[in-house]
């Protein structure tokens, strides 16, 4: 795993793609960080004013993927590409973004799952080619 | 695997604190946060049982001012020590940067401080990590014990259990007062972001 070093064109480019597909379509916050649990890239909440504690949010996310893709060898699978939980009031979506990447998304009930996964998949190559090249 | 944000000037670099189950792993992270100002440490996380172990990692970011215009920013976690979570220790080392092992030195314990190191080994190696190459120090908790009627190791055996093959910097400690926990945290933040300056800071940019 090779250590990241992200300029501040790579994070501006990639700002820009999450606020607009993915801020600008209602979705709260959105959160781009690396398996090991760093933060790569974090947009949204800042102009909503909601405090997130994204270093805390970003370790559990790693962790919590990291163990997702062992049940998914459990039970004979590579991996699974995305996870989901629903909440009374947001709901958060984690998706892979290549081989070291994640991005999550954190949204309301006034936003579908749906059209959430659709643009977190047309995101991922985009993303993924900043990154990872 | 260090984060370097050149957009906001800042590095980030992972130090987990590995060892047997009950060596004082989560102990020196509190210690940390409870002696640290506000300013300087951001919130710990910390995943236990009922029982106050250890389940998934306890997680402890601290701000450690700059270096070259660089703010250093460094995060602490400790994994499950008991042998079962073998599985999330190695979760918890993806994309580490420097580790402390932290041994107990209970005489009974002796066999699970060698295994627990054995374990890291072969956990790094899982992850292409090279233990020889990878900033390490000892820390051997508890030393209060040795003036108490518990039979305790001597650190002649410790190092000779544990140090004779890595040869690297080892702390007296006792975790749960403080004494040897910022002199371990100082000297593997020292190591860690020597190591991952010279892989980028220093040649590339």
């Amino acid at each position: 795993m090779a250590d990241f070093v992200i300029t501040a064109q790579a994070q501006e480019k990639a700002g820009n793609l999450l606020i607009n597909s993915l801020i600008k379509a209602g979705v709260r916050t959105a959160l781009l960080i690396d398996s090991a649990g760093n933060v790569l890239a974090n947009c949204g909440h800042e102009q909503q004013h909601i405090d997130i504690d994204a270093i805390s949010l970003a370790a559990l996310a790693a962790a919590s993927l990291a163990a997702t893709t062992q049940i998914a060898k459990l039970i004979g699978e590579d991996d699974f590409s995305l996870l989901f939980h629903k909440g009374k009031h947001g709901n958060i979506h984690f998706g892979r973004i290549g081989e070291e990447l994640i991005l999550i998304t954190i949204f309301g009930d006034d936003v579908s799952l749906g059209l959430v996964r659709c643009r977190v998949s047309e995101l991922a190559e985009s993303i993924a080619e900043i990154f990872e090249g | 695997m260090a984060l370097i944000d050149l957009s906001k000037k800042e590095v980030h670099c992972k130090v987990v604190y590995y060892g047997p189950g009950r060596c004082g792993k989560t102990t020196n992270l509190l210690y940390i946060y409870q002696a640290m100002d506000d300013s300087d440490r951001g919130k710990m996380l910390t995943i236990d049982t009922k029982g106050d172990r250890t389940l998934f990692f306890d997680l402890l970011p601290l701000n450690l001012g700059k270096i070259s215009g660089l703010d250093i920013r460094i995060q602490l976690y400790t994994v499950p020590g008991q042998v079962m979570y073998e599985a999330t220790r190695k979760l918890v080392l993806k994309g580490v940067d420097g580790l402390v092992y932290v041994a107990d030195p209970l005489l009974v314990r002796r066999e699970r401080n060698i295994e627990g190191l054995d374990d890291l080994r072969r956990n790094l190696d899982a992850h292409g990590l090279d233990m020889a190459k990878i900033p390490l120090v000892l820390q051997y908790n508890k030393r209060d014990l040795v003036d108490t009627p518990v039979p305790t190791l001597s650190i002649e055996e410790l190092e000779n259990d544990l140090n004779a093959e890595l040869q690297t910097e080892y702390f007296e400690a006792v975790a749960t007062t403080g004494i040897g926990v910022f002199e371990t945290l100082k000297e593997i933040t020292k190591k860690t972001v020597r190591y991952v300056a010279e892989k980028h800071l220093l040649t590339k940019v």
